[in-house]
């Protein structure tokens, strides 16, 4: 069978399974549509954790990405993971004690105020936009590339499977696609992953492959012969870096920070039945996740090696079938330079002749390898899990915030459950649509706010849940104040460095690196905004009135496991 | 003191600890003594390489395994348990 045909075969069964599931587990209330009716087991929670996590850019573009930067690829890996340890120490637990819906509900109901609620909803609708235009992008490239469609059709495709199954059966529906999604997703990283471990090095645990010799009798071991080709071709050693010790450190902080405080991840702990279940499956996301995120680093070895060795000197017209497929997307660019008919791969832009999308390295890796067909349509279903979920998860978080937090809560609050449900689809199906749109159209700059996306979530919502929690005595003046202090620098920031907008547009952008505060970059920037907003914080609470004492009460209630009701409406 | 301070008083004292391990192995091994770990070598890896995209997740989850453990018999012996 062909590849065109297995990609067809694979994609078909994986979306007839989302829909068959969809159909299943309707929604019929808004505790059903918002938190799936709030008894998902801890196993199944943490499977769909996972999926919802584990994005595009994860399963796409990290290993590529990885195999470019290096060692400084690490702070992907760790900040990506790091993030769960604070989830499951200090936000989860006690925000599934607090019992509601959405993080909007958490920060004003803690704060009392819903100035502050707004000011919450902003940041949720923010980070989440940003996020799932990625996600639309993503399923556009996998169906262009796999099943030869044009992108725009492959974004409807996407945007239509989405919104049957998130506007039907709202979180719960998600719920049970997510787990489904995790199991495709996970076995269509790793079968490729294992296949060129063993390959290459004769390990079939890639993450050991990594660290052995190469299989070809030269007993030398993989990541020194890494190292070597790098060095030759006039690139760092791949186990070094090049990014300065602040910037590591700050963007291994922004994304572990930014993890923990994305919406639609922290809603997923809403859904389990009580606080010692929402501990648990912390701990098993992170395995699940850890599962791709350990194997991701050695894919980037592999297929680096095996990139380059297939190109590297290499008369262009001998290159095999895939390398025109890739060049077709223009993910993959041959400029010969030196008009020598082959091709050269060097560090130095002057002479280098071959452009390689990050995303390639992935999506391409079954065909460097040889694969058979079927693993290379497994990759394209896996691909599309990943974004679909990941996509799912951030409109539930974009509906439940216009239809909960914004209407039943502000706007009409005697709005009847079923109103509100209906509220809840309606904007759940605007969402998408909007998502589509940006899908088709992308803003060019959809690389430079996934940044922002983590960024923003570190600066405004990790700090007042955080205060929230620990800090009795954190009032209303005082977080508010924080969430905007954060959000502003963030935003300052972002608009400063990744789109020159204050210094004559994106073309200076390059030049600005060495005004960077204290040498840290937008990626990581959201660490310092985390810390002006604690630092803001803590000041305006100084000289404001402490928060009433029922709401100190409430800050005591959530601090014991016991006694929590399922997640209810109020 | 009432049950319920001591109670959280002994959960703040998990995750000092806890915290400290998470931030040594990441921070510390995977980038701050990421140059002096890499003259030790573990197999292929150089050892601080090895923490910043390897090993520092391995320990993210034995961490969060292990909180689970200790708060679930922290629970129990206050009668916390939900």
């Amino acid at each position: 069978m062909s590849v065109q045909l297995w990609t067809y075969l694979l994609v078909g069964i994986t979306f007839a399974l989302y829909i068959g599931i969809a159909i299943w587990s309707r929604a019929s209330s808004t505790k059903e549509f918002y938190v799936a009716g709030g008894g998902i087991s801890p196993l199944a929670n943490g499977m769909a954790t996972a999926a919802d996590w584990m994005s595009a850019a994860s399963f796409i573009s990290m290993a590529g990405l990885i195999s470019i930067l290096g060692y400084d690829g690490g702070v992907y890996i760790m900040g990506w993971t790091g993030g769960y340890v604070l989830l499951a120490l200090l936000l989860a637990p006690y925000l599934r004690k607090f019992g509601k819906f959405t993080v909007p509900d958490f920060i004003g109901e803690r704060y009392y105020s819903n100035t502050a609620r707004i000011v919450a909803v902003i940041c949720a609708l923010l980070v989440s936009f940003t996020y799932v235009a990625g996600q639309m992008r993503g399923v556009g490239v996998v169906f262009s590339r796999f099943l030869e469609v044009d992108i725009n059709t492959g974004v409807i495709i996407g945007m239509v499977i989405v919104l049957f199954y998130a506007v039907m059966g709202g979180m719960k529906g998600i719920t049970y696609t997510q787990v489904a999604q995790y199991c495709v997703l996970i076995f269509a990283f790793m079968v490729p992953a294992i296949f060129i471990s063993f390959q290459m090095t004769g390990s079939l645990v890639p993450q050991v492959g990594m660290g052995s010799t190469m299989n070809d009798g030269s007993g030398v071991y993989v990541l020194e012969k890494l190292n070597s080709i790098n060095t030759e071709l006039g690139f760092n050693k791949y186990t070094d870096g090049s990014k300065s010790l602040i910037d590591l450190l700050a963007i291994t902080c922004a994304l572990m920070v930014g993890t923990a405080g994305l919406p639609h991840v922290i809603v997923r702990f809403f859904t389990v039945k009580k606080v010692s279940d929402a501990r648990k499956s912390a701990g098993l996301a992170l395995l699940f996740i850890a599962i791709l995120y350990t194997a991701a680093p050695a894919v980037s070895v592999f297929s680096r090696i095996n990139l380059i060795s297939t190109v590297k000197d290499n008369p262009y017209t001998s290159m095999p079938q895939w390398f025109s497929n890739w060049e077709q997307t223009g993910l993959l660019k041959f400029n010969d330079k030196n008009n020598d008919g082959k091709i050269q791969y060097l560090a130095d832009p002057n002479l280098n002749e071959l452009y390689v999308d990050p995303d390639i390295m992935v999506l391409a890796n079954p065909e460097i390898a040889n694969l058979p067909p079927w693993v290379i349509g497994l990759v394209a279903a896996g691909g599309l899990a990943a974004a679909l979920s990941t996509a799912a998860g951030l409109l539930l978080v974009i509906s439940s915030s216009i239809s909960h937090d914004l209407i039943k809560n502000i706007i009409n609050p005697k709005i009847t459950d079923k109103g509100e449900l209906w509220a809840a689809r309606i904007s759940a199906t605007f969402a998408v649509i909007i998502a589509g749109y940006f899908g088709i159209n992308p803003p060019d700059f959809v690389a430079a706010v996934v940044a922002l996306a983590f960024g923003l979530a570190a600066a405004s919502f990790f700090p007042a849940i955080i205060l929230g929690i620990f800090y009795k005595k954190m009032n209303k003046e005082g977080a508010i104040t924080g969430m905007i202090v954060g959000i502003l620098f963030m935003l300052f920031y972002i608009l400063k460095f990744k789109f020159g907008v204050f210094d004559g547009g994106k073309s200076s952008v390059q030049g600005l690196s060495d005004q960077w505060w204290f040498g840290v970059s937008p990626e990581g920037f959201g660490s310092i905004a985390m810390i002006f907003n604690f630092l803001s914080a803590l000041l305006v609470n100084k000289f404001t009135p402490p928060p009433p004492l029922e709401v100190q009460q409430i800050v005591e209630n959530i601090r014991i496991p016991s006694g929590s009701s399922p997640a209810n409406n109020h | 003191m009432k049950a319920s301070e001591k109670y959280w008083n002994k959960n703040l004292t998990y995750l000092k600890y806890l915290l400290f391990i998470w931030f040594i192995v990441s921070f510390g091994a995977g980038i701050i003594f990421k140059d002096l770990l890499n003259s030790i070598s573990l197999g292929g890896f150089p050892l601080g390489f090895w923490f910043a995209q390897q090993g520092s997740v391995y320990v993210f989850v034995i961490l969060i395994f292990i909180y689970v453990y200790l708060m679930n018999k922290l629970d129990k012996s206050h009668g916390y348990e939900d």
